[in-house]
């Protein structure tokens, strides 16, 4: 069997390139995919920590974090297509309305 | 056998994450999006979760990432986003990048020494519906009351005001 930690690695690289892409990409539907990926990385630590515990309730942890990500999805990109319609642009520089 | 799929797997979702940072076309970076959480659901597979694999590919690759894709073909960048011209910006978030990678390892370091565990777990679809209906009722319930907010949320933001 492959011990755990080497899974928990693997979702910590994960993670931290989640988080690299939020900060380097420019438009925001790569931003909005890289909040996905941070996602999934969570994920994978859950099912390994239930897989380590021998419990199914990280698993159900999962099914709750899946379906908020596909609720979440449906509203960022609502508001990303709500975005493009009014400003004509989805770079994420461009849109500093509110920046002072 | 298992160390050399997970090796594979685990190196190609690092590898189509790294080609989505490094990739300008929006398009690409949804299907090598859709290539990485395939081969996470192969890695959940792995890991001896077969119901949740299966969902990953169906809800992730499939459902989510077509919408994505849906929402990349309306509104339709001709061009790629060019790059970030300011290159210390680039610098700072490498520098940042190590600095949470050790950070967070420092911090699951106590899960390293867990045992690996041989014992079966029943995650089954029956197993995991047995348990969702009885000892998860309520986050169950609460997150359709979610989906049907969000559902509403985004027919409400999206839709064309009326001319009177």
């Amino acid at each position: 069997m492959i011990p755990p930690n080497y899974f928990l690695i693997l979702s910590v690289i994960l993670f931290v390139l989640g988080s690299v892409a939020f900060f380097v990409k420019k438009d925001l539907i790569t931003m909005f995919m890289s909040i996905e990926i941070m996602l999934n990385a969570a994920n994978l630590a859950f099912i390994t920590l239930a897989r380590s515990a021998n419990s199914a309730d990280g698993q159900i942890i999962v099914f709750f974090i899946i379906t908020v990500a596909a609720a979440e999805a449906a509203v960022g990109l609502a508001i990303i297509l709500l975005i493009f319609r009014q400003k004509k642009t989805i770079k994420s520089e461009d849109i500093k309305l509110m920046k002072g | 056998m298992g160390y050399f799929l997970f090796f594979l797997l685990a190196a190609l979702t690092v590898g189509a994450v790294l080609a989505m940072i490094i990739s300008k076309n929006q398009a690409y970076n949804a299907l090598f999006l859709i290539l990485a959480f395939a081969c996470l659901g192969g890695i959940f597979a792995l890991l001896e979760a077969p119901f949740i694999a299966v969902v990953q590919i169906i809800i992730y690759a499939g459902a989510i990432m077509v919408l994505f894709i849906f929402v990349i073909m309306m509104i339709n960048v001709r061009y790629g986003i060019p790059a970030e011209k300011k290159k210390w910006t680039i610098y700072l978030s490498i520098v940042l990048a190590v600095v949470l990678i050790i950070e967070l390892i420092l911090s699951i370091k106590g899960a390293f020494t867990l045992p690996v565990s041989t014992a079966i777990i029943k995650a089954g679809p029956t197993d995991l519906g047995r348990l969702l209906f009885t000892k998860y009722l309520y986050p169950f319930e609460i997150t359709s009351i979610l989906i049907i907010a969000a559902l509403v949320g985004a027919i409400v933001l999206i839709k064309k005001k009326e001319k009177k």
